[in-house]
């Protein structure tokens, strides 16, 4: 994805910015645009996140909780409490507090955290491979069931299909997380005993797996170690598919709307006319021209999953970033909070970037 | 190829239960290995490993079961002081110099004998460092600057300390007790120094003890695993301990109920009673040393008056309260030390008597009531608790405005002294009388920039008099006395202080019916797993 994603930007305009070359009048000037278009969104990136970092960073000094609290704990003598205080520079001015937090981070020092005393960065290479893995997995899941779930409903609108499609809809969106973590846990695990309970792996395998990149799946699989890959994978069944449910909702949910508009397209009626089959209508023009809108569905429900899901990681003591920014956040561990709130950030801009870039090669006309 | 894509199809297919089996794709053996045994536990409180670092719960539990004291105190009579590395040991007559002698035959994980070198570094060590729980030993008169005249090993068996004061041996040997008086290998430590961190970044996460089982492996918030220590003296029964990070009590019930769990350590009242009575789980309980209070805040005009204070004292049903809210995991207590420690006293004499409150206030000039607020923790069950509260003082004419909070919002507004009434939670931080004494009865400089913050000083309560009574108990050196002289400042300060003591936590473990002998404490510290079999 990356591939594709960096050769637009990457490729610099024919003949550089004045020279215009005589042959080919339209394809120069279209690439240059489409250059400028990707350097604009790009320029834009850090002025995004200085934003977030101001914001995050002001509301987390006005929170009524003494972030030296977390360091030194409750117990500690005044002088030791005070010295924490200068230490963290809390005696400054706000601005100069944020100010030299900006020249720490500019340097990619996202500091320390004070509650697991590790370097934030540490902390965040450490959390967010159970991340990444829960969402990705979510994320296939949710793609794969739910784009034919809604391009089915939208073939068949009206009929039976579509209602339970829809109702089937509503009820993932509208169902807590929290609650199908537990019923899922509660058939799956307590009940029929077909799945694995919470946790990443099982006791068997504790330790058995060298951490290499944090993604227990592919550690797995590195290692060569085919039944700690299949016990992590089905450790991640339960999980993801909680989390894919309520993604399927609104991936499915869309794809319908999507479909739709395009079934009553003239030229949908014009292919009928002359004859095409449904199958070449449906999936080789109608889904074909779904696909950009799409994109943007999908990178935006990625995005709302690798930044972690609270609830679906505690009922499934996934060990992930969604847990570790609401614990920092809860002892005032502002190093950790920012540090999280900015990758978060960071991963909203990319996923951005990448659809916009998508965009541009799925669809001719965006130029 | 094509197996992997069908399992990443089956698990995709999570609904479709029957295309697993069909796989062959099955789920771990439900029952846990013979030789290990598995916690389901909250451990995302483990900061480090590093026992003159930790003080946290689960940190402390853990450094309890790797590492070895001088001394400790046994569960089932936890006022006698015992030797663990410590063979006997002798006061002098001023009461500043203790020398102790070591028992042969501990020794670490990496097979070489506990040293008085060892002893020696790792208190010193303890000083150096001064992180969280150092003041502990700090208390003594050790610093950085004299840890190394006043705490010293003169032969391979004997440890001096000298204290600047003269000290009770009792208050010395209970600090001395606690986690962070843990002994650790100085040579295995010194060969991971980095800088001048004495093998502290290395410690958090990896063990040098000559306790009955080692750290192998810590993964923050997922797992910590320990094995049999295989030259320890006490060879612990099972040989290796899994501690698994599930946060959700009814996950943990769940994985109870399946065979992968065989104890349990965070089910809520609910869940207790609901395995109480089945005979496939045992349900152990211990008193925590962990007490829930209110405190008064003495700068508010009204609550400063003693008749106010009593009435409130009054007016809460305690019983109900424990009963409706938190009948296993609370009970009624009401003075400052908790059951357990030495010194404990465990009269309870306040019940709800709205009557007599009620005329109390009257005598106070508030016989209409008065208004005022009351911060909490807005979790369970102190919500719960609160609403109770709320509704107790209601009869007697006091109209609390609830202000619930995160848990370090509450201790932030109390340590700034900004409170009408909040409740708090208090832990003892060290298995002596003094760690609650000092905290709930000292308060010597009531000012704004006093030094020592006591619990005494967030309530704002001026007591020379008392606090020198305080004093006097730590001074004693005679056991018996000192904890008799404990026993009378609680009863004075049930009376008199703004403080209203209302429970003590209670631990609770629920256990397979075949898993026994997890002796559990009043500490975390003192929480063992060397006698636990499985059947």
């Amino acid at each position: 994805m990356s591939d594709t994603a960096t050769s637009p930007a990457a490729a610099p305009p024919p003949g550089g910015p004045s020279g215009q070359p005589a042959g080919g009048r339209n394809r120069p000037s279209a690439l240059r645009l489409r250059f400028q278009a990707v350097s604009g969104t790009l320029a834009s990136i850090p002025i995004t996140l200085f934003g977030l970092v101001l914001v995050t960073f002001f509301i987390g000094r006005v929170v009524p909780i003494d972030p030296v609290l977390a360091i030194v704990g409750d117990r500690a003598p005044q002088d030791v409490v005070e010295a924490a205080r200068l230490q963290l520079g809390l005696d400054q001015p706000l601005y100069v507090q944020f100010w030299r937090y900006l020249g720490q981070i500019v340097t990619g020092d996202l500091g320390r955290s004070v509650m697991t005393s590790n370097p934030v960065t540490d902390d965040i290479i450490r959390f967010f491979p159970a991340t990444f893995e829960l969402a990705t997995l979510a994320l296939i899941i949710a793609m794969l069931l739910g784009i034919p779930l809604g391009v089915l409903a939208a073939t068949r609108q009206g009929s039976w299909v579509d209602q339970a499609v829809r109702l089937f809809c509503l009820a993932g969106h509208s169902l807590p997380v929290f609650v199908l973590g537990l019923i899922s846990l509660l058939l799956f695990y307590a009940h029929w005993g077909v799945l694995p309970g919470p946790g990443r792996q099982s006791i068997f395998y504790e330790g058995m797996v060298d951490t290499r990149t944090g993604i227990l799946t592919l550690d797995a699989l590195l290692a060569g170690d085919w039944g700690a890959f299949q016990d992590a994978l089905l450790h991640l069944a339960q999980p993801a598919g909680v989390l894919a449910m309520f993604s399927l909702a609104y991936i499915a949910r869309m794809t319908r709307a999507f479909m739709l508009n395009e079934l009553k397209s003239e030229y949908v009626t014009t292919a009928r006319a002359k004859g095409l089959s449904r199958g070449t209508i449906v999936w080789g023009h109608a889904f074909r021209n779904t696909a950009v809108p799409l994109v943007t569905v999908l990178a935006m429900t990625y995005a709302g999953l690798l930044e972690g899901a609270v609830l679906t990681e505690t009922i499934f003591s996934w060990p992930g970033l969604g847990q570790y920014l609401t614990v920092s956040l809860l002892n005032a561990d502002m190093n950790a909070v920012l540090g999280a709130t900015l990758v978060v950030g960071l991963i909203y801009v990319v996923l951005n970037l990448l659809s916009d870039l998508l965009y541009r090669l799925l669809d001719p006309r965006v130029k | 190829m094509l197996t992997r894509r069908s399992v990443l199809l089956a698990s995709a297919a999570v609904a479709s239960v029957p295309m697993l089996a069909r796989l062959g794709v099955r789920p771990a053996a439900a029952q846990t290995p013979a030789n290990v045994l598995v916690f389901a536990k909250q451990i995302d409180d483990i900061i480090s490993l590093d026992p003159h670092e930790a003080f946290e719960y689960t940190a402390s539990e853990i450094a309890g079961n790797v590492y070895q004291k001088l001394v400790t105190t046994p569960n089932s009579d936890p006022a006698s002081l015992q030797g663990e590395l410590a063979e006997k040991w002798e006061v002098s007559s001023d009461n500043k110099t203790f020398t102790f002698t070591l028992r042969q035959g501990p020794k670490f994980a990496s097979g070489k004998p506990v040293t008085a070198e060892d002893v020696a570094f790792s208190l010193s060590r303890a000083v150096i460092l001064n992180k969280s729980p150092a003041f502990i030993i700090n208390q003594f008169g050790f610093t950085r600057d004299n840890v190394a005249e006043r705490i010293r090993a003169t032969d391979p068996r004997t440890v001096v300390l000298r204290t600047a004061e003269p000290t009770a041996a009792s208050f010395l040997l209970y600090c001395l007790s606690a986690a962070v008086g843990s002994v650790v290998e100085k040579a295995t430590v010194m060969s991971h120094v980095q800088g001048d961190d004495l093998g502290n970044a290395w410690l958090k996460q990896n063990s040098a003890g000559s306790g009955p089982y080692a750290v192998r492996q810590w993964k923050a918030s997922e797992s910590v695993m320990l094995d049999a220590n295989p030259n320890a003296d006490h060879q612990p029964k099972v040989k290796r301990i899994i501690m698994r990070h599930i946060a959700d009590p009814s996950a943990q019930l769940l994985g109870l109920q399946r065979g992968d769990v065989d104890i349990a350590r965070n089910l809520v009242a609910d869940q207790v009673k609901q395995v109480e009575k089945d005979p496939k789980f045992s349900v152990q309980y211990a008193r925590k040393a962990s007490l829930m209070y209110l405190s008064l805040n003495q700068k508010h005009p009204i609550l400063s008056k003693p008749e106010v204070r009593q009435a409130i004292k009054l007016a809460l049903d305690y019983d109900a309260i424990q009963k409706n809210i938190v009948p296993t995991t609370y009970a009624v207590h009401q003075a400052f030390l908790p059951a357990g420690l030495p010194g404990a006293l465990t009269e309870h004499p306040f019940s709800k008597n709205t009557a007599e409150a009620k005329a109390l206030l009257a005598k106070a000039g508030h016989a209409d009531g008065f208004e005022v607020a009351l911060d909490y923790f807005s979790g369970a069950p102190t919500s719960d608790i609160a609403q109770a509260i709320q509704a107790n003082l209601a009869e007697i004419g006091i109209r609390l405005q609830m202000l619930p909070g995160e848990q370090r919002a509450v201790i932030t507004k109390t340590r700034a002294r900004q409170h009408d009434i909040a409740m708090v939670r208090w832990g003892s931080d060290y298995f002596d009388p003094h760690s609650n004494a000092e905290a709930f009865s000292i308060n010597l400089d009531n000012s704004e920039n006093a030094k020592n913050r006591t619990i005494a000083w967030r309530a704002s309560w001026e007591i020379p008099e008392l606090s020198q009574k305080t004093l006097a108990a730590l001074k004693e050196t005679d056991s018996e006395k000192r904890s008799a002289m404990y026993v009378d400042i609680q009863k004075e300060h049930q009376q008199v202080s703004p403080f209203v003591i209302m429970l003590q936590e209670i631990e609770v473990a629920v256990s397979r019916a075949a898993v026994k002998g997890f002796d559990m404490g009043p500490m975390n510290d003192r929480h063992s797993y060397t006698n636990i079999t499985k059947a």
